[in-house]
Formats: structure tokens, C-alpha cells, sequence
């Protein structure tokens, strides 16, 4: 079936609109993604309909709450294949969820000389909850580098990990290089040395078909808010055995056990890791998003952003003084650049008031800036929603900054 | 003229463009005209570094007047920069104390000011204040 761009758009009111006079182009979603009218909706619903705290009380909206809540679970639960829903679990986004791993996780296995490694692409929260945590127990924090393209050189993963190593931290998909990385070959060696491996997913999750039982990763993460759904809300997926092992992250709701009348509670996963009330409009909202992605298709998503992307990297590569990071065979929609004699800022200024919003800076990712001697770079990125029209109005004004200089 | 009187000038200077691009395109030729800082001091000590740009700013006192220069690697923060110089350069520090900066605000440009965009020209404007306060009280010291 041909993806029917139109129609989709049609979904995200947001985009049909101008800024500073001008056709509003959104080229940042990998900062974070629009949101569809269903999402919104939902939100609405929830208040206007059936809300109340989930988990709690023994009322009608508590218990249509609860069973709305629960039911994202299940849909995290397929649409990344785990094994199970008490393996799905409700954080704040990706960084809490990393920190949660690397508290606990690390309360539990890491000692004193270990080692983790932890790619040299990561995002900023992909790195310092692990120095934080090697801190705390006396461990060491140990790089696996990518070479110039925006490869991971996992053939160099054998001779880093040795008898003091506990766990391998490594982006699905690169927030700056799009590079998306092989997951399931990382996994295959540091099982064979017995270490755990965590996977930020906050850049793939919206772009490929993840299968955690598939790849056999350890521990999976991401973030509803570049998935089309609310600020707030993330995922952290683990193997039940491990997360059964960790102790608890935070203290606080699973001891109003006491205190509910009718259901008994939750000392158990998925509960164990949810102290507090959580973030119930997110959630049930983050729901709406997952079935948006999947009347889509995931698939089709992907075919389209790829076009997108080569689209955008042919029409590049004619203009002159372009530098390019991350060109890995296998990447999702970003393209990282610099123009010669154009300061990344200045051009994401200018870029804005021509009514397209680009990122621009060190994106959170210093080692990656460091790798390539570099202060910032300017980054594209597409959604489901973008087109090749938006692309080339992108040009148009790529062209008419660069005779700015 | 007073800090006030060359705030109105420059807000006078820019009521000539209506459009975005022709005042951004106005700032990225003062930027490029803006003397450029000796190497040696684009050092560690006057670096402040934004996550978007970095901005480099030196402060000298002579005759009791505070002399900054200043640099950045971005060149419409360098035509900011050269903004800021126009106003607050050669003036004592009591003028500079006095006297609130309002004219990026007025210019429409307070999106570059946002701690968030954190182009380093905010931290900039406190260093100004800073540097002003401390040689104001070397000078009430003798």
C-alpha cells in the first residue's frame, strides 16, 4: 500500500500552520516527535471520562484508570515483544530509566575494579549514570570507540571485555550519527563472557521493529515523547530474572499496599519499580501514540523516513563545503553536518526564521563532538510526517544562509 | 553619550529592517567587522562557554574606565557581542551599574538570551556586571 503522507499529516494539526510568515518545517524530531491528535484526545478523555488514581482505590474511575494503564503495559509488552508485562516499566523517560538500572543494577553487581563499557556515541544520560554508579563502587568506565564514519568497532568489544566486566551500555540508533548499531552481535559476545548489556532505545523505537526477545539484549529503554507520545513518560524493559534480582530503585507507593481495600499489592515487578503514583496521563496517553505507530506500520514508517533520508543526503551532496557525521551503511533519519565557514548556531538562527526548526549545538554527546574535534554540528531529522517538499524548502533556505557569509 | 543614548541608537539602527533575515543579516556584518581578540586571549579564563557558542570576553580598567573586548566563534553572537562592546566599553563602573541593558530585548532578539539557547551572550551580560562591580570597588578602595 503506498504511505499515504496526506492523510497522515492530517493527524498532527501542529504542522499546518506558519511561523514568523513563513511554512513551518519541523526537522527536529529526534529531539522530540509531534504528537497526533489521538494522543490529545486521550488526554482529554482521561480527564473527562474515567480518571482517578490508578492501582489504589476500590472506585469506578480508579478501576477504569487502572485497567486503561494496564492495558499500555500489554501494548509496550507487543509491541516490542517481551516475554512478559511484568517486565514493562513506567519511568519518567530514558534517563530514568537508564539511572535506575545503573543504581540498582550496579547496587547489586557492581564491585569494586569492575568494569563497564559504554560506547563513545552515547548520549550525555547514557554516560554519566554509569561514571556516577563506578564512582560509587570503585569501578571503572571503560570506551568502546566508533571509527570516522559513525561505526561502533565492535570487533575491538573481545579484547575490552575480560573477567571484571559487568555490563555494556550502547545506543540502538546514535542521536547525532543515526548510526544504528548491531545490538544483537554486542549481545552475542558479552554473553559469551557473561555480561549484561543495556540498550538506549530512544532513537530506534520510533524508526525500526524492536524484538527484545530476538536481539536478547538485557535491558531495553525509551522515551514516549520521541514516539509520537507525552513528555514524561519512558520505559524500562528487562529480563524478569535481573530485574527480580535488583533491588528496588526508589521507596515510597508499594507500601500503600496496606491501606487498599480490595487488591492485594505489589512488592512484585513490574510494581517494585514504580514507587509513587506515575505519570497516569502519560501513560494512557502513550498508549494512543503506540497504536498510532502500529495503524501506520512500522514498517512503512521506516521505508519512508529511508527515503526521506536519501532523498535529503542526494540534494546535500551537491552543495559545496559540506562536512558530514555519521555515515554508517545502516542509519535512520538524521544527518549531522557543518558547512564551511558557517557556524552551526548562526545557521540554526537564521534556519528558524525562515520557519524551519533544526538542533544544533553538541546534541548531549561531547565524546562524539571530541571524536571528530568539533564544537556542535547542525542535525536534520525526520518523523512519519515529513516530506520530500519540506526537504526542499530546507535547501532552498540552506542555500540562501550560505550566501549570507 | 550615555548608556541610554547609544541603547536608543542601536534600537533606531535596526528600526530600518523589517524583515528577520535583514536584521540577522545586519548583525552578521558587525560580527565580521568586530575587531578580532588577540589569540592569547582567547584563553580558558575568558571563555564562556554555551552549549551553543562560546564567547570570550576581556575587561581591562584605564583611567577608570572598564575597556572590554570580546569574541565569539558564532557570528551573529559576534555581532551581539559587538553590540554589548558599543554600549558598555569605556564606561566607568558605576555607569555600567546603573544602567539596565534593554536593547536586545527591544531588538526582538531575546530569544538569544534565553538560558536555555545558552549562546553564552547571557552569561555574557552578567560577566559585564560582574567585572563592573568588582572594579568599582577597587576604585572606591583608592
Amino acid at each position: 500500500m503506498r504511505y499515504n503522507i496526506k492523510k497522515i499529516r492530517e493527524n498532527f494539526p501542529i504542522l499546518n500552520q506558519q511561523v514568523y510568515n513563513k511554512t513551518f518545517v519541523y526537522l527536529d524530531s529526534a529531539a522530540s516527535a509531534q504528537k497526533p491528535v489521538q494522543v490529545l484526545l486521550k488526554e482529554e478523555q482521561l480527564h473527562n471520562d474515567f480518571y482517578g488514581n490508578i492501582h489504589r482505590a476500590a472506585h469506578f474511575m480508579a478501576d477504569k484508570a487502572t485497567a486503561e494503564f494496564e492495558a499500555v503495559r500489554d501494548k509496550i509488552k507487543d509491541f516490542i515483544n517481551a516475554e512478559s508485562r511484568e517486565e514493562i516499566i513506567f519511568t519518567k523517560g530514558t534517563t530514568e530509566s537508564i539511572n535506575l538500572v545503573a543504581s540498582s543494577f550496579c547496587e547489586k553487581f557492581l564491585n569494586a575494579g569492575d568494569e563497564i563499557i559504554v560506547s563513545e556515541m552515547e548520549h550525555h544520560s547514557n554516560i554519566v549514570p554509569w561514571q556516577l554508579a563506578a564512582q560509587r563502587k570503585g569501578a571503572k568506565v571503560v570506551k568502546l570507540p566508533f571509527s570516522d564514519d559513525g561505526v561502533l568497532q565492535i570487533e575491538k568489544l573481545p579484547e575490552l571485555i575480560n573477567k571484571k566486566t559487568k555490563l555494556i551500555a550502547v545506543a540502538h540508533v546514535s542521536n547525532v550519527l543515526g548510526t544504528v548499531n548491531p545490538i544483537s552481535e554486542i549481545t552475542k559476545i558479552a554473553h559469551e563472557n557473561g555480561v549484561v548489556v543495556l540498550v538506549d532505545g530512544a532513537q530506534a523505537v520510533q524508526h525500526i521493529k524492536i524484538d527484545v526477545q530476538k536481539t536478547d539484549v538485557d535491558f531495553y529503554v525509551f522515551s514516549a515523547h520521541k514516539m509520537y507520545g507525552p513528555n514524561g513518560v519512558g520505559v524500562l524493559w528487562g529480563k524478569k530474572k535481573l530485574l527480580n534480582e535488583m533491588p528496588p530503585y526508589q521507596g515510597g507507593g508499594e507500601m500503600i499496599a496496606e491501606v487498599s481495600f480490595e487488591k492485594t499489592t505489589f512488592n512484585e515487578l513490574p510494581y517494585k519499580f514504580e514507587a509513587g503514583t506515575p505519570n497516569i496521563t502519560g501513560v494512557i496517553a502513550f498508549g494512543a501514540a503506540i497504536d498510532f505507530i502500529n495503524e501506520v506500520g512500522i514498517d512503512e514508517i521506516a521505508e519512508w523516513e529511508h527515503e526521506l533520508l536519501e532523498y535529503a543526503k542526494s540534494k546535500l551532496d551537491k552543495i559545496e563545503g559540506m562536512n558530514f557525521y555519521g555515515e554508517s551503511p545502516t542509519k535512520t533519519s538524521v544527518i549531522s553536518f557543518n558547512i564551511d565557514g558557517v557556524h552551526s548556531y548562526d545557521l540554526g538562527m537564521l534556519l528558524d526564521k525562515l520557519g524551519i526548526a533544526i538542533r544544533t549545538g553538541h546534541h548531549c554527546a561531547d565524546t562524539v563532538m571530541q571524536h571528530f574535534g568539533i564544537q556542535g554540528t547542525a542535525r536534520i531529522s525526520f518523523g512519519m510526517y515529513n516530506t520530500k517538499a519540506e526537504i526542499d524548502i530546507f535547501i532552498a533556505a540552506l542555500n540562501r544562509v550560505r550566501m549570507m557569509f | 553619550m550615555t548608556i541610554e543614548e547609544f541603547q536608543n541608537d542601536i534600537i533606531e539602527e535596526f528600526s530600518m529592517y523589517d524583515d528577520w533575515m535583514d536584521k540577522y543579516g545586519y548583525l552578521i556584518e558587525l560580527g565580521n567587522d568586530l575587531e578580532p581578540l588577540d589569540a592569547k586571549d582567547k584563553n580558558d579564563q575568558n571563555l564562556i562557554k554555551g552549549c551553543q557558542s562560546r564567547v570570550w570576553l576581556v575587561a581591562d580598567l584605564v583611567d577608570g574606565k572598564i575597556i572590554f573586548k570580546g569574541e565569539s566563534d558564532a557570528v551573529i553572537v559576534k555581532g551581539l557581542v559587538a553590540l554589548l562592546l558599543r554600549v558598555v566599553s569605556g564606561r566607568t563602573p558605576k555607569e555600567i551599574l546603573d544602567n539596565e541593558l534593554h536593547f536586545i530585548d527591544d531588538l526582538g532578539l531575546k530569544q538569544n538570551l534565553s538560558p536555555t539557547r545558552s549562546n553564552g551572550l547571557l552569561a555574557m551580560m552578567k560577566q559585564i556586571r560582574l567585572y563592573a562591580v568588582a572594579y568599582d570597588r577597587i576604585l572606591e578602595k583608592g
